[in-house]
């Protein structure tokens, strides 16, 4: 209502709008200039990504995103000439450097990891989440505040504190290198986060629901599956994105955890920079694609996420 | 439709006791309700009907059958919560075909009954809506709808008229009725408004502090109420009370309150000297300057077709129920003349009714102490 607004003491007046909306814009956008200028140099050819002063208009190449997934050797002029014609776009851009595409480069399969270990912890973090925040909001849990204080404490350090720890306990084993170790690692570091977050939610779903389930012929998991899940998936897409950002953009303990087989996208694509030069597109190509995914998830989900992060604001 | 057979029913939550030793049976086809104060124990009680709690002794018979150990699913009941519990993912027909879902039965059948049942409720034009935009009264339809279409042994419901407003609620007390009166399902209603009880009930169960003050016919309880408990609980405004002395003996018609002789229905029971009280409802007393029971007008309440008369007598206000038309001032003495035959008499040590005239046609209407 018009009349409610006009006067309201609580509206904030249009002048205060219009400052905040100018210190959001600015904000905004200093968060977004490096990205798009990571998106941008991901399309430059390595001389203009070093060009200075910076190129802001340039001609766009995908020769970042050929050296990103291929290795390459270098060879003379005179047998690349005795090579047949070139196969593809990015098998003539690397001739013009003298080099021939020597096979695929480790980033797909380090990007596959950071699919499975990131997916596949987010997922178990969640279901154990949910199913111990359910057990806490509705069940009488001995000592049951004791518990979740203790699963919060797990958290008053930072997990990198017991990295060594557990690169020897990995190491014993068998799990360094495993994507096994890896998704055990996320989960407990996140399950935590999980519990604690997916109560609140639960909390908030009154149990009338699951009763009224229970009396018209469901047994209690039926009654969880059908009731309380489908009210829970705010929280649970809340939840989720929170675990896979960290599992997503986890550095350290990947670092210091993986090598080889398991090895995550974050400690790889630090290592590309060394192959053969400063291959900033490479790199950038490399960072623009790692963003995809966690993009993708966070859009799809960012009315739950909004709705997560505000929860219990305001009581119904 | 079945019978409920209630046997020294017990609950306590460690130390706190919920309900103490309830008896009652709800008959076939009897709607059934459980009044009392919040914290009587009258929502626990109807949670151990359904399976929701487990008794910490005594045991509950369902159609003949002993449940009081099975699980909520297996006791094919229906309960209507004051939440109303419909599924917000689910649209009108899912949450009314959902007991149905449960049970295997093939979708088409599902089909049938679900619109069978919103015919009988009216609300077949809201099937394919989704419940979070449907108002009041229509929510708690489809929470009965939900209840019938499963056509369970008996209906739980939890003061499942409480979230409406004032306007709904005199509506689904009418459809309630109307809708018993209909299927004759054996139903189980827990409610603290006294009104809703008088006007649905067959039987009431009046409840406080997890006893069973009083089980009876609405008539019963509210001309024969059986403590003071339930003499004050009921009735608006409550029935009055003025204190008298002395023993009472088997046959008295005749009792000394304040100095005025007041005749009293036939006493049927010896009562040792001890501090007594005269119940009298408000419409059971009419001016009479001719009476020596007196008292000063302290205020009125003016209601249309009555009023509500306050006085102040020797043993506190008492308040009258009276023509609208008298015109009174206050300040003003009058006479208090009361109608015999309908007062009660209590032990004011116990609360306990003393038997009277007035009980000669009751049988069940005795309080049931554990």
């Amino acid at each position: 209502m018009s009349l409610t607004t006009a006067h309201s003491v609580v509206a904030p007046s249009a002048n205060s709008k219009r400052i905040a909306g100018a210190i959001i814009i600015a904000y905004a956008l200093i968060s977004i200039v490096p990205l798009l200028w990571i998106f941008a140099t991901s399309f430059k050819t390595p001389p203009d990504s070093i060009a200075y002063p910076p190129k802001i208009v340039f001609q766009p190449s995908i020769e970042g995103y050929c050296n990103l997934f291929t290795t390459r050797t270098r060879q003379t002029p005179e047998y690349i000439n005795s090579l047949g014609p070139a196969t593809g776009f990015c098998d003539e851009t690397v001739r013009k450097r003298n080099m021939v595409i020597a096979g695929p480069s480790n980033f797909l399969p380090r990007f596959v990891n950071s699919l499975i270990i990131a997916f596949g912890s987010t997922f178990c973090a969640v279901f154990l989440g949910t199913l111990s925040a359910y057990g806490f909001s509705r069940f009488k849990v001995p000592l049951a505040d004791d518990l979740l204080f203790f699963i919060l404490s797990t958290r008053f350090m930072p997990p990198i504190a017991v990295a060594i720890p557990i690169y020897l306990m990995y190491r014993e084993l068998g799990l360094s290198d495993t994507a096994l170790g890896m998704i055990l690692l996320y989960t407990a570091v996140n399950v935590s986060l999980a519990v604690w977050l997916l109560k609140g939610f639960i909390d908030e779903i009154p149990r009338e629901y699951e009763e009224a389930a229970m009396i018209d012929g469901y047994t209690r998991l039926q009654a969880f599956w059908r009731t309380v899940l489908p009210q829970a998936t705010t929280g649970i897409a809340a939840t989720a994105i929170f675990c896979l950002i960290f599992a997503w953009n986890e550095y350290a303990f990947a670092a210091l955890l993986t090598s080889g087989t398991a090895q995550t996208a974050p400690p790889f694509i630090p290592t590309i920079i060394g192959e053969g030069g400063q291959d900033w597109p490479a790199v950038a190509a490399g960072t623009t694609i790692f963003l995809v995914p966690i993009l993708v998830f966070t859009i799809l989900l960012r009315k739950q996420l909004l709705r997560g992060i505000t929860f219990g604001a305001v009581r119904k | 439709m079945a019978e409920i057979r209630v046997q020294h029913l017990r609950k306590a939550f460690g130390d706190f006791v919920a309900v103490q030793d309830s008896n009652f049976v709800v008959e076939d086809g009897e709607f059934f309700v459980m009044l009392g104060p919040s914290g009587c124990g009258k929502t626990t009680t109807l949670r151990m009907i359904a399976g929701l709690e487990l008794p910490t002794g005594g045991e509950i018979l369902l159609g003949g059958e002993d449940v009081t150990m099975l699980r909520a699913r297996e006791r094919d009941i229906a309960f209507v919560f004051q939440l109303f519990a419909l599924y917000p993912h689910m649209n009108v027909r899912k949450n009314i075909g959902f007991p149905l879902l449960a049970q295997g039965m093939p979708s088409a059948e599902i089909r049938t009954r679900v619109e069978e049942t919103a015919k009988l409720l009216r609300i077949d034009h809201l099937l394919n809506k989704s419940v979070s935009g449907l108002a009041g009264g229509d929510r708690q339809r489809v929470a009965l709808g939900r209840a019938i279409v499963r056509r369970p042994k008996c209906f739980l419901m939890d003061e499942p008229l409480g979230t409406l407003d004032t306007e709904f609620r005199d509506l689904m007390v009418h459809e309630l009725r109307e809708l018993h009166n209909r299927i004759h399902a054996t139903t189980v209603y827990v409610t603290h408004d006294q009104m809703e009880a008088m006007s649905m009930a067959d039987k009431i169960a009046v409840m406080n502090h997890g006893v069973i003050e009083q089980f009876g016919s609405p008539r019963e309880i509210y001309d024969r109420p059986a403590t003071m408990f339930v003499a004050d609980f009921i009735g608006s405004p409550p029935m009055n009370f003025l204190g008298f002395g002395g023993g009472l003996a088997k046959g008295a018609k005749e009792i000394v309150v304040q100095g005025a002789k007041v005749a009293v229905p036939e006493v049927r029971e010896d009562i040792a000297p001890a501090d007594m009280a005269l119940g009298i409802r408000p419409e059971h007393i009419r001016f009479d300057d001719a009476s020596k029971l007196r008292g000063a007008i302290y205020g009125t309440e003016y209601l249309g077709t009555t009023q509500i008369v306050a006085v102040e007598t020797a043993d506190g206000i008492i308040k009258a129920r009276v023509p609208a038309e008298i015109r009174l001032n206050a300040g003003d003495h009058v006479g208090l003349a009361l109608n015999s035959a309908r007062l009660s008499l209590f032990d004011k040590g116990s609360g306990r009714a003393v038997r009277t005239a007035v009980h000669d046609t009751a049988s069940q209407g005795r309080a049931q102490h554990g």
